[in-house]
């Protein structure tokens, strides 16, 4: 089905694809591929975030870019449009571009073939392709996740949200074009979001062990809660340009990771877990 | 309204019979008597019926003929896998549901197969179970003799939604087996993680079958059709490695 036949070698050399899931509505996808896509353009690598969840546009008022939208993802999927046409360059950083998707379609226009042409394409011009996929594991979801070369779960410290990224997890590793062709497989890294370590203490939410151990991936990093995202997204600015953010440094550092930096994890540290038992008065 | 809304999916175990079978004289009593062994297993449990090497079902009449038969041992005909688009469309006039082939691995988790002791006189023997349950095959290659009892090994935890069978032999997990997941054996279940899933053990009937894990947090323990729910398990053995056996008809938890 491949419309581009003996490439799979090319590839290698070609952009990442790094897709942004999690199964699970609400838990901060689309904060999170916009933070990582910034944060991949602030380390200097040109980088395009896509849009996936078609019909619920909400990338582009994250980035910023809600009255710059003219095409979209899916005028250049049925090739109404050309890509430089559709993306959208970041008035922030020149490493980093924006390609939204349409509010009045639906995901059944989330052709494969149609998808895997303009991935192609955009691996010509960028080093990071990171698809922000939408909730759910119907189609638009598996869409966004089949091409994925890596996977960043968003998961977040409570049950419901551990049992859909397991499931997302099972999806990537059965289901994924890597999956299919037996290739090595998609590089899976968990991003915990929205953690609260007070609440950890008091037993009100899933330890960072606690989820680690259940989903058995490597963690990639801890994003604490912090009203700052919803001011963030608000004000259409990925939170990684908020320096004075706890959530951005921890973003930033979760890219560093993925690029494979050590980084001590911050913002989960055993002194103000300490600090937080001895308040609570829980073992 | 959006079709997803109407549409929702859900895992079944269904028993998978061999059309070629039901037409062996001995089918019906072999199949009477796994019916006896595990009738809970077996009562108005689904069947669908494999058409590989079946060409001579043709006719709607044929099906109709497949489902008394079935019907006679407590069993519920629902379709039909790996039919010819003339079968098909006989099943289909017979009212049967078209279900996707087996063959394929679906959780396509790299699971090893090994063939634990091959019976020598094997090799041209057919499976000796007459009913074969359900969906998932183990990604055993077919070459190997199908009467050999089987392990399969599985090192990858197996996740949310997944079910992994171990057609004819016992599974071993060496990873954990997460909430919504789905572990059956024909034989014996090993898990040396926590098991979070279900797991069901001696699925064709074996009461002789045991479930053994190194972390007891189960949705659903059953061994030949007997079942227990998380509810139902002793509170003080959550949480801790345990061996699962059928004793006089119950199901028994102990600490290893």
């Amino acid at each position: 089905m491949s419309l581009i036949c003996g490439e799979g070698d090319r590839e290698e050399f070609l952009a990442k694809v790094v897709v942004v899931t999690s199964g699970k509505g609400g838990v901060g996808k689309t904060t999170t591929s916009a933070a990582f896509a910034a944060g991949l353009a602030l380390r200097g690598h040109k980088t395009v975030v896509i849009d996936f969840d078609v019909g619920l546009r909400n990338l582009d008022l994250i980035m910023g870019c809600e009255r710059r939208v003219v095409f979209d993802f899916i005028n250049v999927i049925n090739g109404d449009a050309n890509l430089n046409q559709a993306l959208i360059r970041d008035k922030r950083n020149d490493n980093l571009y924006i390609f939204p998707t349409s509010q009045t379609r639906d995901k059944d226009a989330l052709k494969r073939e149609g998808v895997e042409r303009v991935l192609d394409e955009l691996k010509q011009q960028f080093d990071y392709i990171v698809c922000d996929s939408p909730a759910g594991i119907e189609h638009g979801a598996i869409t966004a996740l089949y091409f994925a070369d890596s996977a960043v779960i968003v998961t977040n410290p409570e049950v419901s949200s551990v049992r859909d990224s397991d499931r997302i997890i099972g999806i990537l590793s059965s289901r994924s074009r890597r999956a299919e062709r037996n290739d090595p497989p998609v590089e899976i890294q968990l991003l915990l979001t929205r953690y609260d370590p007070g609440r950890v203490a008091r037993g009100e939410m899933l330890t960072v062990e606690d989820v680690g151990e259940i989903l058995s991936i490597p963690l990639l990093g801890v994003i604490p809660e912090s009203e700052s995202v919803l001011r963030a997204s608000n004000t259409g600015t990925p939170i990684v340009f908020d320096e004075e953010s706890a959530a951005g440094r921890a973003y930033l550092d979760a890219v560093a990771r993925f690029l494979g930096e050590q980084r001590e994890m911050r913002f989960v540290e055993p002194e103000r877990r300490g600090f937080f038992r001895l308040l609570f008065g829980r073992a | 309204m959006a079709a997803g809304n109407l549409v929702q999916g859900a895992l079944f175990t269904v028993i998978v019979v061999r059309a070629g079978l039901l037409r062996d004289p001995e089918f019906g009593a072999e199949l009477a008597r796994q019916v006896e062994r595990s009738p809970r297993f077996f009562r108005y449990a689904p069947v669908v019926l494999d058409l590989r090497n079946a060409e001579e079902f043709t006719r709607p009449e044929d099906f109709a003929e497949a489902r008394e038969l079935l019907r006679a041992q407590t069993l519920t005909l629902v379709g039909v896998q790996n039919a010819l688009p003339a079968q098909l469309e006989a099943a289909a006039a017979e009212g049967l549901a078209s279900f996707a082939p087996t063959a394929a691995q679906p959780s396509g988790r790299r699971a090893a197969a090994t063939t634990a002791a091959a019976g020598a006189a094997a090799e041209s023997e057919p499976a000796p179970a007459a009913v074969q349950p359900p969906a998932p095959e183990p990604s055993a290659p077919p070459a190997h003799p199908a009467a050999a009892p089987k392990t399969l090994v599985v090192t990858e935890p197996v996740r949310s939604g997944t079910q992994v069978y171990a057609r004819g032999g016992d599974l071993i997990v060496t990873a954990a087996v997460s909430q919504g997941s789905e572990l059956v054996a024909d034989g014996n279940i090993h898990v040396y993680g926590a098991l979070r899933g279900r797991a069901l053990a001696g699925a064709s009937g074996d009461a002789g079958a045991r479930i053994f894990c190194a972390r007891l947090q189960a949705e659903l323990v059953s061994i030949a059709g007997h079942y227990l729910v998380s509810e139902q398990m002793p509170p003080e053995l959550l949480g801790f490695p345990v061996q699962i056996a059928l004793v006089d008809e119950r199901l028994t938890i102990t600490r290893i």
